[in-house]
């Protein structure tokens, strides 16, 4: 009896706990709202099933405790019940997957209009790049780093000549326009993580990855890595300036490219 | 053809003379099965020691003094390695697994004893290799338990000396020792049952055990060979998983290599693991059900295909612990769909732990309680997989605390509170002694509650976005300052559930030694390990002539029979009903 009424007790503070808690997802600032969406659509049906099956239990842990002259039922199976409880499951299961795939195949699929950021990871700092004017980013090699040339870019490529170079933790963006976030790491893993934005992706060193989100509010937003990178992991921050277009203009102006820092020195 | 199993039993019994012969250099199952439970126990001890340190350092940041950012780190990585290989698996396979696969199928012993033994020693040596590198210069490695590269063989990572490489050689032992005991798992079970034990009449336990054995012997050497091609890395400065990189300002000699190769490899490994872990403890909990129920487990042939199934699709997801890795995204469609699938199986699994309750006689014995509590915390764990496992809805929870919140709950608290409900119900056979209940009681409610304290708010950390294995959190803009509240609370629950364990361990050590005498059968069970003539089990466990089984594993409560169980080697007569099975 204790173990039910424990039961009980542990359905009803888990659901209270999740209409009274503070702690849940930030204000969204992107357009990835089909990723709440699923998550949402996940709770319910896992909230439902929780609910379902623990009560469920709990009704049979009273009304079959021992009692005295009580004896229990014998029934090897029920090839019905399991076979329905099966497919009603399976039905679940796909009702979850759909909103899943659904988001997910917006998530692999970059507007063509997205515009290119490139963020650059290492032990325990970000800076970030932007492709300049002729839209392209100019390629890197961990062997041209140096204190000169601090994110390794290739210095014989002409593309590479108009990045403009951001050696700072703070980013500034645009609001309203799709990016595809370019990331780079020059020594380990980590991971560019904005709660706010939803959407996030692991920095590989030898590797390019990516992901693209649009940013709908502004705002200055934490970067915080959230892949395991060493004894300063906890460290490794960066913002997110979410501008307007004319602000961030001005600001994108005010950055050197890579010619004008080689120059500078 | 007249040819003889090994269920016949020809072989003769040697038994050993001297004390070294029995408790040490031991061949005899059940004597392995506690040196191995024993020696789980004892480095488990040691994780859940580093468990309650990290928690302190995360809800009272810097109390400790000495858990600077590098302890800390070295804390996460050993708790996590230490729980997950050196004592949840090794406590199943090598406890459980051994001490219930001869007696459950009637078997006199493992059926290579020696490689039995050997299994033991060479995983004691494991162990001794992992705790050997808190004490050299630089200390354990902290790298996360995941040891991914680059960062794991890197400066700028606790341990990156000597650490890592001992971890490393660790995991590699380990690897041999498992493989020994394993291989003796399966043949043992595939040859050594006795006579009438058919595959379907084994107990839920068994086939749990021994699924997950296969899993381990098919899994195990993927990570056998990241350990190994890791070790190249960093010893010899191969560049299997290292690209051209520049560490700390310093261009190193790596090119060309990849660190996706090792997650890959990893998780090839680490997702049959979950299962390794998760099968015989499932296994496990459906027999406690039935026992205690006094009634037969719901849909018996489902729940072995069920095991099977998870089995087999374990070896097909394991890319969802990848999703913002890197990998192609494409992928993303594929291992959310298998991950999905698999929840099908494991769903019929709860229900019919739920049905074999429904219409039973529940008796709320310790044991009993556990089994209950494990049904409640793996429908919150596996629940939460659903978020976990469907791409889309990961990717803001990768890497928070809702990823910590929810292995710790289906694959930690679940499986140690079989473990837990498995000692007391087997506590009895194995020493011969019964435990005092009321302290049962005390331990299993702290236990219980207190786990769920600890983790079902953490989820909402994660929700909120709060990365895990960071060392403090410091001015965060987004995480209110009742976020850090929450984070002592649980260090609250998670330090009195750290103290409770202690109750555990009084009872059982001294109800050894004061405890009342069991009966053989305590729990009035099926199942043949309660069938032995004597208690503790001699060795050879049958005294002169094997038992033989007439009757599937879970006869309770079957109509006109004289009591509500009828033991697997008792004929079948016209009282009782033979099941088909």
């Amino acid at each position: 009896m204790p173990m039910a009424i424990a039961v009980a007790v542990l359905i009803v503070a888990s659901v209270l706990f999740h209409l009274l808690s503070p702690w849940y997802f930030t204000p969204i600032a992107s357009n990835w709202t089909s990723i709440d969406n699923a998550v949402d659509i996940t709770f319910w049906v896992t909230g439902a099933v929780f609910v379902a099956v623990n009560s469920f239990m709990v009704y049979a842990l009273v009304r079959y405790r021992k009692r005295k002259g009580s004896k229990a039922h014998y029934e090897p199976e029920n090839a019905s019940l399991e076979k329905r409880l099966t497919i009603w499951t399976a039905f679940g299961i796909a009702a979850l997957l759909a909103p899943g795939l659904y988001a997910w195949s917006q998530f692999v699929n970059i507007p063509v209009n997205a515009s290119v950021l490139e963020a650059v990871g290492q032990q325990w700092a970000w800076s970030f790049r932007f492709p300049g004017k002729d839209g392209v980013l100019g390629t890197t090699d961990a062997e041209f780093v140096d204190d000169n040339n601090p994110f390794g870019l290739n210095p014989n490529d002409p593309y590479g000549k108009d990045d403009v170079l951001i050696a700072d933790n703070t980013v500034h963006i645009p609001l309203g326009k799709p990016v595809k976030m370019v990331l780079r790491s020059k020594d380990v893993l980590h991971d560019f993580f904005v709660p706010e934005f939803r959407a996030r992706m692991n920095l590989v060193p030898g590797l390019v990855t990516y992901f693209w989100f649009t940013p709908t509010k502004t705002g200055k937003y934490e970067i915080l890595c959230a892949q395991l990178c060493g004894v300063g992991h906890y460290t490794m921050r960066g913002y997110v300036i979410v501008d307007d277009q004319r602000t961030f203009d001005a600001w994108l102006k005010k950055q050197p490219t890579y010619a004008q820092s080689i120059a500078a020195r | 053809m007249a040819y003889t199993t090994l269920a016949d039993d020809l072989k003769e019994l040697h038994h050993p003379k001297t004390w070294v012969g029995k408790y040490v250099w031991s061949q005899d199952h059940k004597v392995i099965a506690v040196q191995y439970m024993l020696t789980a126990v004892a480095i488990g001890l040691v994780a859940l020691v580093l468990s309650d340190l990290m928690r302190l350092q995360i809800g009272f940041p810097g109390s400790v003094g000495f858990i600077t950012p590098e302890a800390y780190y070295q804390m996460i990585t050993m708790h996590g390695m230490i729980m997950v290989i050196y004592l949840l698996t090794a406590l199943l396979l090598g406890g459980f697994g051994n001490y219930l696969i001869p007696l459950m199928l009637g078997a006199r012993d493992m059926v290579f004893p020696f490689v039995n033994m050997m299994s033991y020693w060479v995983y004691l040596l494991s162990v001794l290799v992992l705790v050997s590198s808190f004490f050299v210069p630089g200390g354990p490695t902290g790298a996360g338990w995941t040891l991914y590269p680059p960062q794991a063989i890197l400066p700028g990572t606790p341990g990156r000396d000597w650490g890592i490489i001992l971890m490393l050689a660790s995991l590699a032992i380990f690897i041999i020792a498992f493989t020994m005991g394993g291989l003796n798992y399966v043949t043992t079970v595939l040859q050594a049952r006795t006579r009438g034990m058919t595959m379907m009449r084994m107990p839920l336990s068994v086939w749990g055990i021994f699924i997950a054995t296969i899993l381990a012997l098919l899994a195990f050497p993927a990570l056998f060979v990241g350990a190994v091609m890791m070790m190249l890395d960093r010893v010899l400065g191969t560049s299997f998983f290292m690209p051209a990189l520049v560490s700390q300002g310093q261009l190193l000699g790596y090119r060309g290599g990849s660190p996706i190769l090792f997650q890959h490899l990893f998780w090839f490994f680490g997702h049959p693991e979950v299962y390794i872990v998760a099968l015989p403890a499932f296994g496990i909990v459906s027999d406690l059900l039935s026992v205690h129920a006094r009634k037969n487990i719901f849909g018996y042939r489902m729940m072995v295909w069920a095991i099977v199934i998870i089995g087999g699709l374990s070896f097909v997801v394991w890319a969802h612990h990848m999703y913002v890795s890197g990998m192609n995204p494409y992928f993303g469609f594929f291992f959310a769909t298998s991950t999905l699938i698999i929840a099908v199986p494991t769903a019929i699994k709860v229900y019919n732990w739920v049905l074999t309750l429904w219409r039973g006689n529940i008796h709320f014995t310790v044991p009993m309680l556990f089994a209950i509590a494990f049904i409640f915390t793996f429908i919150n764990g596996g629940l939460t997989g659903l978020f976990l496992g469907n791409v889309s809805v990961d990717v803001p929870l990768s890497g928070t605390y809702f990823v910590v919140a929810h292995f710790h709950m289906v694959m930690g608290v679940s499986p140690i509170l079989v473990i837990f409900g498995a000692i007391y119900h087997w506590y009895p056979k194995i020493t011969g002694r019964m435990w005092n209940e009321r302290l049962g009681n005390i331990h299993f409610w702290f236990t219980f509650i207190g786990t769920y304290a600890i983790y079902f708010p953490m989820h909402y950390l994660g929700f909120l976005g709060m990365p895990r294995r960071y060392y403090e959190y410091g001015k965060t803009a987004f995480i209110p300052d009742s976020a850090h509240t929450l984070n002592a609370f649980i260090t609250v629950a998670a330090l009195i559930v750290g103290v409770s364990q202690l109750i555990f361990f009084y009872n059982l050590i001294w109800s050894y030694f004061y405890g009342p005498k069991a009966s053989s059968n305590p729990w009035r069970a099926t199942t043949l390990e309660w069938q032995t003539p004597d208690t503790p089990a001699a060795h050879g466990n049958w005294g002169p002539k094997l038992p033989v089984v007439y009757r599937w594993a879970y006869d309770y409560s079957v109509p006109g029979a004289p009591e509500d169980f009828i033991p697997q080697n008792v004929p079948a007569d016209g009282a009782s009903r033979h099941h088909q099975t």
